[in-house]
Parts: structure tokens; C-alpha cells; sequence
């Protein structure tokens, strides 16, 4: 059983008459990667900035090991934090900036020379080359990483990331969160990572907090958030998503009605009555060209759209009134159908999803 | 294009004899205080005269007070003004502006009511009470450069951020002023500080009211009262103020960068 280590409680803050977090309860493990993710202006800058303490929650607590370090000033907290602006300290260089915490909590300076080396080996910029360059000589992701370390060297109990791989190139930002999460793991530090992109939360994080106006929508596991989206924002935030519009033909046999072509549903939502509108949501790769596995549901229609995306083919298949997205693997063999050409598409019925809106 | 071009140096022409013009003059004026030919004896009657060396000495002390006292006051009005009470700003700069408006002569009659010998704080009763007085004077004399220069500074760098980052470090307001702020503006300090010296260097009107045995109200007496040392004194002084702007540029190339070259 995973020992809990921040848990927060009834959360809220609001600036002026604008409530921009409204009342978030989560609780969190030790040594967890937690992603907070949603657009800008969900909240989850200001709920990680309460956690810092440079904003102070209007109302709820935020406890630390069971302690409530809301009355606590940022400089009491124990907390490393990277910031997007990487905001290395532009007059010192790389050794200083990574030794500035070690010497407010008064290390000695032999001690302390000796923990910025292990910082910096461990970020991959060496001290003897890198130690005394000034952050004005170094490439953005050389910068962050030093900050990386300058937040991780006084040992923190938690580590908090405030969107530090927005500001880098694509390239950069897969290959630094990669090895942001890899330290996590090996320093065991509780980490808390901010970001607004999907892609980043799903690969490197234990859990993952969806929020969306100041609400946190889901908070579970990657797989679960992508699979299993608690609620529409959800759905659509995380990944792509089709929407058909369908008709209930017959509620009790679950029947149901795409641009007249009719199938049956694993489950509808309770008090669903005959005729009655429904949308039915289900992830691109869910749908399959052709019928090759026995899948349950097949329909019938055109592509209107063939997206080359290298070791996969998006296809738009157009049913009517509806078009649905579908991925399939690039198979050298067998080219992908033309535009216009008729297609069968299938799916299973229990990759369905009928999320409440 | 040509026509353009030769006008532009005809511009520059005419601003190169209204402003070297009356300096070559002086010049040739200070060193010609013997009949026959130049000589250097204007400067070497100013230099040698101990009056000089001590007033110059007691205006560079008040001076280099007035700055430090200045910095402390300024560096983190400004600082705060930017990082809690960004509104304020007008205000603050509304406020920095008055020693402009309001003439040294006026300042000067206000101090002096205020702590005469028979207020509540009679700061002119005593010698070292008046030096304090004329050093707080300057300080608001050199208010709006100080203002302004530290202002322009904090503006090159990221201060809400750079606070936050060395705040979660465990670092204090204090140490934070101290350690990331001010060596980051050192440079626009720097300026500030020579603005403020140049002014306390050659002022007179404040100095020569309080009675005080200043740089500028030597100047004025040797005006009065002689003929060739005058224009020497001007010289050095000019000498003096170049020298200062020539260190701000130069302290500027060791100053920590802040920006990628």
C-alpha cells in the first residue's frame, strides 16, 4: 500500500470575483509522478503555486505529511521548483546557481562543492566544463536542466514543475522529459508537472490530474484517463476522439441508429427512450478497416481523407451525415484506399463510449 | 541621396561649434594667465590651493554618502513597487519627479525651518548634524535619476520570477536583494550613482545656504574673485564628469550579462 504524502483538501482560490480553483480534493503518494494537466486557465498553475506558497488559498489545506503547510512562508516549505522561464540567476554561473540553496541552509563550502558536482553529473553537464559558464552561454535546454539540478541539490521533499519544456524545442522537450522522469525515479523525489500538453502528462506520469475551469474532471493512471475518460472534457482533452450523432432505434435491445445504418450498443445510460438523440464516442485506433477481427459493429462509407503520418495512416471515413477517424498501421504491402472509395469500417461495441456531457 | 548626406554633415558641423566652440575657448582662456604664451599655472594655483583638495574631498564624501544612502532607500522601493504594488508606479514616479520642480532654493529654506536650532530636531545646531542634513538633501536632490535608473534596471531582468526561484531556495527578502537583485542591476546603479555624484559634485545653492565648505560654492567664490582659475576649474571639472561617464561604460563591460550575446 502506497504511503500518502500530500493530500489536498477542499481547495479553492479566487482572484477578485473570478474563481479559478474550485474546491480541488487530491491526494498524493510518496514518490509519485503526478501530472497536473488541462488548457491555460484550468487552475493548475495556481493549485501548484499554492503548493510553492506564492499564492495563498482563499479557502481548504494543503497538507505535507500530514501537517497543514499553508501558514508556511516559500522559503520554509522545502521544495524544489523548475519554472518555465528556466529563471536561473543570470550574475552567477552554473556551480553558484546550483549551489545558492545549499548556501542559504549553510553548507560548508567543501561539502557543498562536492553536492554540485553530483548535481551537475547527474543532469550530464559535468562541473569541470560546464561549472563555470554563465546561463547566457548555455542552450535553453542546457539552462534548464541546470535549473533542474539548482531545484533537486538542497534535497527537497518535493519537486515541482511549472511547464519547464514549453519554452524548448520539440526535439529537446522529448528527450529532457524523458530524462527528467528517469531522475525522478532514481531520486524517488514526489514530483508534481504541470503542462498542457496530453502527450507529455500521458508518457512520463504515475497519475494523472485532468482539470478543466478550475475543476479537476479525472485523476487517475495515464492508461485510465486515456481508456476510461471520467467525463466529455476528458474524452476530448486526452487524445483524439470521434463523435457520432445517433438515434436510439429501440431502447430495450440497446439498438441504435448512425445515418440510418443500425447496430447495437454495449450499455445505454439509464432513461434512454426510443428516438431520443445520443452521442457515441469511441478513439480512432478503436475502429478497424474492414472487418479483421470478428468486431461487432461495421459500417458502411466513403474516405474522404487520407493523412500520411508515417508508421501510421489516418483515415476520414464519411458515413452520411457523420465522419469518423481511423488509424491504421502502415502496411508496406497493401497502400492505403483512395479518396472516394467505399469502405467498411468495424469496432468492437465495448470501445464505445456514451460519456455524460 | 548626396544632398542628404551633405546636409547631415552640415548638422553635425554646426552642433560640433556650439558645443566644442565655448570648451576650446575656455581652454585656450585657462592657459593663458601669462602675457607671453600658454602656460599650466592656472591649473597648478587651483590644484595646489588646499581649499580645493579639502572642499573637493567634502563634496566627493557627501556625495558617495548621498549615494549610499540613496541605493538603500531606492533599490528597494523600486523592487517592491514592481514585484507587489505594480499600481503604485505612477504614483512613485509622480513622486521622484518633484525635487525637479521644486527649486534647491525652496528645498533648501524648508530644511531649514524644519531643523533649525529651535525645532524639534535641530539638525543644524551641530556640525556633523548639518552634514547629515545637506547628505539627506542631496539624496532627494538625486532622486528622480536614482528613481529612474534603478527602474530601468529591474526592468532588463525577470523579478517576480528570479524572486520566486531564490524564495523556494529558502533565501529571505533581505538576501534576495542582496545576493540576485542588486548585482543583476549593478549596472543601471551605476549610472545612477555617477548621475548622482556629478549633481553633489557642483552643486552650490543648497552647500552654500547650509554654510558648508562645498566643491561648488569654492567654484563660486574663485568665480567671483579671480580671473584665469576659473576657467581651470571648469576644465577639471568637465575632466571630472567625463572620467565618470568613461567608468560607467567601463564598469558596464564587467558587470554579470544577463542577456545572450
Amino acid at each position: 500500500m502506497a504511503e500518502e504524502f500530500l493530500r489536498i483538501e477542499n481547495l479553492v482560490k479566487t482572484f477578485g470575483t473570478n474563481t479559478v480553483v474550485k474546491g480541488a480534493n487530491l491526494s498524493f503518494n510518496r514518490g509519485e509522478f503526478i501530472s497536473l494537466l488541462g488548457p491555460s486557465g484550468c487552475g493548475k498553475t495556481t493549485i501548484l503555486r499554492m503548493i510553492a506558497g506564492f499564492e495563498r488559498p482563499t479557502s481548504g489545506t494543503i497538507l505535507v505529511e500530514g501537517k497543514d503547510i499553508t501558514p508556511l512562508q516559500p522559503n520554509q516549505r522545502k521544495v524544489g521548483m523548475v519554472f518555465q522561464a528556466y529563471a536561473l540567476f543570470p550574475n552567477m554561473n552554473v556551480a553558484d546557481n546550483v549551489a545558492f540553496g545549499l548556501k542559504i541552509a549553510g553548507m560548508p563550502a567543501e561539502q557543498r562543492r562536492a553536492r554540485v558536482e553530483e548535481m551537475l553529473n547527474l543532469i550530464g553537464l559535468p562541473a569541470a566544463t560546464y561549472g563555470s559558464r554563465f546561463p547566457f552561454e548555455m542552450s535553453g535546454g542546457q539552462q534548464q536542466r541546470v535549473a533542474l539540478a539548482r531545484a533537486l541539490a538542497p534535497k527537497p521533499r518535493m519537486l515541482l514543475l511549472d511547464e519547464p519544456l514549453s519554452a524548448l524545442d520539440a526535439k529537446i522537450r522529448v528527450s529532457l522529459r524523458q530524462e527528467i522522469r528517469a531522475i525522478q525515479r532514481d531520486l524517488g523525489v514526489t514530483t508534481i508537472f504541470v503542462t498542457h500538453d496530453q502527450e507529455e502528462a500521458l508518457s512520463i506520469s504515475d497519475r494523472i490530474v485532468v482539470m478543466s475551469a478550475g475543476n479537476v474532471e479525472q485523476f487517475d493512471t495515464p492508461f485510465q484517463v486515456y481508456n476510461k475518460p471520467a467525463t466529455k472534457f476528458v474524452a476530448t482533452f486526452v487524445g483524439t476522439l470521434n463523435t457520432l450523432h445517433a438515434t436510439i432505434v429501440n431502447a430495450s435491445d440497446r439498438s441504435v441508429s448512425v445515418d440510418g445504418q443500425v447496430f447495437r450498443v454495449a450499455d445505454l445510460p439509464g432513461g434512454a427512450t426510443n428516438n431520443a438523440p445520443l452521442s457515441l464516442t469511441m478513439r480512432p485506433e478503436a475502429v478497424s478497416l474492414g472487418k479483421p477481427n470478428g468486431q461487432d459493429v461495421v459500417l458502411n462509407g466513403k474516405v474522404s481523407e487520407v493523412s500520411f503520418l508515417g508508421s501510421v495512416i489516418r483515415l476520414k471515413v464519411d458515413l452520411g451525415n457523420n465522419s469518423l477517424s481511423l488509424d491504421t498501421f502502415n502496411d508496406t504491402h497493401t497502400p492505403p484506399p483512395g479518396l472516394d472509395q467505399p469502405v467498411q469500417v468495424s469496432l468492437n461495441s465495448s470501445d464505445i463510449l456514451i460519456l455524460p456531457n | 541621396m548626396k544632398s542628404a548626406k551633405l546636409w547631415s554633415w552640415v548638422i553635425f558641423a554646426i552642433g560640433v561649434l556650439y558645443f566644442l566652440g565655448p570648451l576650446l575657448a575656455t581652454v585656450q582662456f585657462s592657459l593663458s594667465i601669462r602675457r607671453t604664451g600658454y602656460s599650466l599655472d592656472a591649473y597648478t594655483n587651483v590644484l595646489q590651493s588646499p581649499v580645493f583638495q579639502q572642499t573637493f574631498l567634502y563634496s566627493l564624501t557627501v556625495g558617495i554618502a548621498a549615494i549610499i544612502v540613496g541605493l538603500v532607500i531606492v533599490v528597494p522601493a523600486a523592487y517592491f513597487v514592481r514585484l507587489r504594488a505594480p499600481q503604485l508606479r505612477p504614483i512613485i514616479e509622480f513622486v521622484t519627479l518633484l525635487p525637479l520642480i521644486i527649486p534647491p532654493i525652496i528645498l533648501v529654506f524648508g530644511y531649514i525651518r524644519l531643523y533649525n536650532s529651535s525645532s524639534i530636531l535641530p539638525l543644524t545646531n551641530t556640525d556633523i548634524g548639518t552634514n547629515i542634513l545637506l547628505t539627506l538633501a542631496y539624496v532627494a536632490l538625486a532622486l528622480p535619476y536614482m528613481y529612474r535608473a534603478v527602474d530601468t534596471g529591474l526592468r532588463t531582468i525577470d523579478v517576480q520570477t528570479l524572486t520566486e526561484a531564490a524564495n523556494i531556495l529558502g533565501a529571505n527578502t533581505p538576501t534576495i536583494l542582496l545576493r540576485v537583485i542588486f548585482p543583476n542591476i549593478i549596472v543601471a546603479v551605476l549610472s545612477g550613482a555617477f548621475l548622482t555624484l556629478a549633481i553633489v559634485i557642483g552643486e552650490f545653492t543648497m552647500a552654500s545656504l547650509l554654510n558648508r565648505q562645498a566643491f561648488g560654492v569654492y567654484m563660486q567664490n574663485v568665480g567671483a574673485n579671480r580671473a584665469f582659475e576659473p576657467a581651470a576649474l571648469a576644465v577639471i571639472s568637465f575632466v571630472i564628469t567625463w572620467a565618470a561617464m568613461g567608468a560607467i561604460q567601463l564598469l558596464a563591460r564587467f558587470a554579470p550579462k544577463t542577456q545572450r550575446i
